[in-house]
């Protein structure tokens, strides 16, 4: 018993990673139809500017929570002016290729300037440690993870669904062609969306950096369950990437308990057979698979 | 239009370029009939870009050129060869390309030696190579023991480390200074594999036992339930055979687990300085490991590693130590064997007994050509005990080179 309470939270602490940065993919492909392959990379972006701010102005974890995401929004918008958006009348295909381009550039430069090593990342005194739940000793930091995570996911719905803009982008992303012969000017929202979708992954970075390796390479691996979560979630659903997110990490937490070998293949046949039953995935729009 | 005469004439040039390569390579020499090509090329080939890149990577070029000023100091006028080059390639840890680069090397750009090669299974096809066109190859930075064992050959020697040191060291010393019962978690690829063969032996042969082994996918960032279920066994210690960025995980998640507090050890297989470093000295704080050499170790090692920083801005691992050491007593056997003929240098170099700034109690073993020497048993510093950047090892042990490593009469090496 207690070890299942400590698995789910594991799973949960890593589903939270998932959830974020897959919602950020979710927004950005359903305003733009921009399959994000550089979501990885943003994802290790945003740890590598907490530790590159705590080391170089000793910026707290508090604060970088705040700032990287702010910087990460004004990165992602300006990617989308100076490159994506030239490639959004063509064919998805070439800002797949533009995207995993990117990919390859930011992971190399990274890696130039700050080494394959790694860099060092402490976190603050507050969040370490553990706490005591049923007699069980959970890690304060996972919790911490896990409670931002739910509290961003929260936010994220609730300006989706009870704002202006957030109502815009709803029908900009589940009725493209409708929203835009009702008058909305979807346009003029591609931009900051994909800002905020990169914004997101870089929050997901910042919280992981007190956890994982900051290294060029933390978005590869990434990004292949990233795309698992979306599809299990359902493509350019926004509830489907938060479920999916967490449904994946809890899989992959119960999986390496109990089949270490078949950890990561569980992820992908859950996809398959998220897939074989509901095609669109699990929150998805049937035509939109089709 | 335009692109097709592009294309041909980069082909025209192309082809140019490596008839003249070619000629250059392969073209007669002028005098001296004892060195092939009027010259000595020493080649780096490792991984000058992926995850091993800070273990090794350019800067041991660095090491190497060191070397080659060191002896032409010693020498002067007298050094039986004045042209000494390093050249340098990238293998990308990938066996095929170790294996294309390698005759590259040996072929095109005249290399005499081979040094270094990380990845064992490059290093495998490497020796192969070596072996073919009879031409030297001293591996520093993979671990396997096959290279001086089934698959050794003449021209194949093995400095720095091996798996069965590693484990002879960390895995026999923590279970006779009473960790008994060990759980061990690997990277489920060659290394972690041959690594838990040699720790499990080695932590049998100390009297402890090894309760459970947990296989984790390669790489990996994601440790958290792996480390939850090897402390829920209970052992005194985990033993971990990830490396780099896997490792990094681990340590930060096992610092999270809270079975450090609970008195539940963590010793690590196989670590280089650049993952302290990299990681910070508080995550690593009381980690045990084995050490092939150590910058702060005496005046001797500190004083290279005081030029090495001048060049690089970095603290030497061992792996950029084991590199200058190599193609230092590559050079001192070319300097008595008064040529780069490999059969000739090799003689020189069987049974040799050195003590250099890297070696310690050195002999490059005939039998088998493992390059033994005295290795040490290191713990991390706490924050407070450190002095200056990468003041980070306290050296617990020192293992006498004869303990260290595998007997040659049990490596099943034949030459």
């Amino acid at each position: 018993m207690n070890a299942v309470l400590q698995y789910t939270v594991q799973g949960l602490a890593a589903g939270s990673f998932y959830a974020l940065a897959a919602l950020g993919l979710a927004v950005i492909f359903g305003v733009l139809g921009v399959v994000n392959f550089a979501h990885g990379a943003f994802y290790m972006l945003g740890a590598v500017a907490a530790a590159v701010l705590l080391d170089t102005v000793g910026m707290s974890l508090w604060l970088a929570l705040i700032v990287v995401p702010l910087l990460m929004l004004v990165f992602g918008m300006l990617v989308e002016r100076l490159l994506v958006q030239w490639l959004l009348p063509l064919d998805p295909l070439y800002n797949l290729l533009l995207t995993f381009g990117l990919t390859l550039l930011l992971v190399d430069l990274v890696k130039r300037r700050y080494g394959v090593s790694g860099l060092p990342y402490e976190r603050p005194d507050a969040l370490s440690g553990r706490i005591q739940v049923a007699g069980v000793g959970l890690p304060v930091y996972q919790l911490f993870v896990i409670g931002v995570a739910l509290l961003v996911c929260l936010g994220v719905w609730l300006l989706m669904t009870r704002t202006r803009v957030g109502m815009i982008v709803r029908a900009a992303t589940e009725r493209p062609e409708l929203a835009g012969a009702l008058g909305i000017n979807v346009g003029r929202w591609v931009t900051p969306v994909f800002g905020f979708g990169v914004a997101l992954a870089g929050l997901a970075g910042v919280l992981a950096a007190p956890f994982r390796a900051i290294t060029a390479e933390m978005g590869s691996d990434f990004i292949i369950i990233l795309f698992a979560v979306v599809v299990i979630g359902g493509l350019g659903s926004i509830v489907g990437a938060v479920v999916g997110g967490f449904l994946v990490g809890l899989v992959e937490a119960f999986g390496q308990a109990y089949a270490p070998t078949f950890a990561q293949v569980l992820i992908f046949v859950l996809m398959a057979v998220v897939v074989l039953a509901r095609p669109a995935g699990l929150f998805g729009r049937e035509e939109a698979a089709a | 239009m335009n692109k097709r005469r592009t294309v041909a004439g980069a082909s025209i040039l192309m082809t140019g370029v490596l008839v003249t390569a070619g000629c250059g390579a392969g073209g007669p020499s002028a005098g001296g009939g004892d060195f092939t090509d009027d010259k000595v090329v020493l080649a780096l080939l490792n991984d000058a870009s992926g995850v091993y890149k800070d273990v090794s990577g350019p800067n041991s070029k660095v090491a190497i050129q060191m070397a080659i000023d060191d002896y032409q100091e010693k020498y002067g006028d007298d050094a039986v060869v004045e042209d000494i080059e390093v050249t340098s390639a990238d293998h990308q840890n990938e066996p095929d390309i170790a294996n294309t680069k390698a005759q590259e090397l040996y072929d095109r750009e005249g290399a005499d030696i081979i040094l270094d090669v990380p990845t064992s299974s490059a290093a495998l096809a490497v020796a192969t190579q070596a072996k073919n066109k009879k031409k030297l190859y001293m591996n520093i930075g993979a671990g396997t023991t096959e290279l001086t064992g089934a698959q050794c050959n003449k021209y194949t020697f093995h400095y720095a480390y091996d798996t069965w040191m590693l484990a002879n060291g960390t895995g026999t010393v923590v279970t006779e200074e009473g960790d008994k019962n060990w759980q061990l978690i690997y990277p489920d690829y060659a290394f972690g594999q041959d690594m838990v063969k040699s720790f499990t032996g080695a932590i049998e042969a100390g009297g402890g036992k090894v309760g459970g082994t947990i296989a984790t996918p390669f790489p990996n960032d994601n440790f958290a339930t792996y480390i939850t279920k090897a402390g829920a066994a209970n052992p005194q210690v985990i033993g971990t055979m990830h490396a780099g960025g896997d490792l990094i995980n681990l340590v930060k998640q096992y610092n999270d687990s809270g079975l450090k507090e609970k008195g539940i050890d963590l010793a690590v297989g196989l670590m280089f300085i650049s993952d302290i470093h990299s990681l910070g000295v508080e995550a690593f704080e009381g980690t045990i490991f084995t050490d092939a050499w150590y910058w702060n170790l005496d005046e001797k090692s500190r004083e290279w590693a005081d030029r090495f920083l001048e060049e690089t801005g970095d603290r030497p691992t061992y792996a950029h130590a084991g590199n200058y050491s190599a193609a230092l007593q590559y050079l001192e056997a070319v300097q008595s064997a008064g040529t780069d003929d490999a059969d000739a240098v090799v003689k020189e170099l069987e049974g040799k007994k050195v003590d250099d700034m890297f070696l310690r109690n050195g002999e490059i073993r005939a039998e088998d050509h493992r390059v033994i020497h005295d290795v040490y048993l290191a713990r991390v510093k706490g924050p407070d005990a450190v002095k200056e950047d990468w003041d980070y090892e306290e050296i617990i042990k020192t293992i006498p080179a004869e303990e260290a490593f595998r007997p040659a009469a049990e490596s099943g090496c034949s030459m």
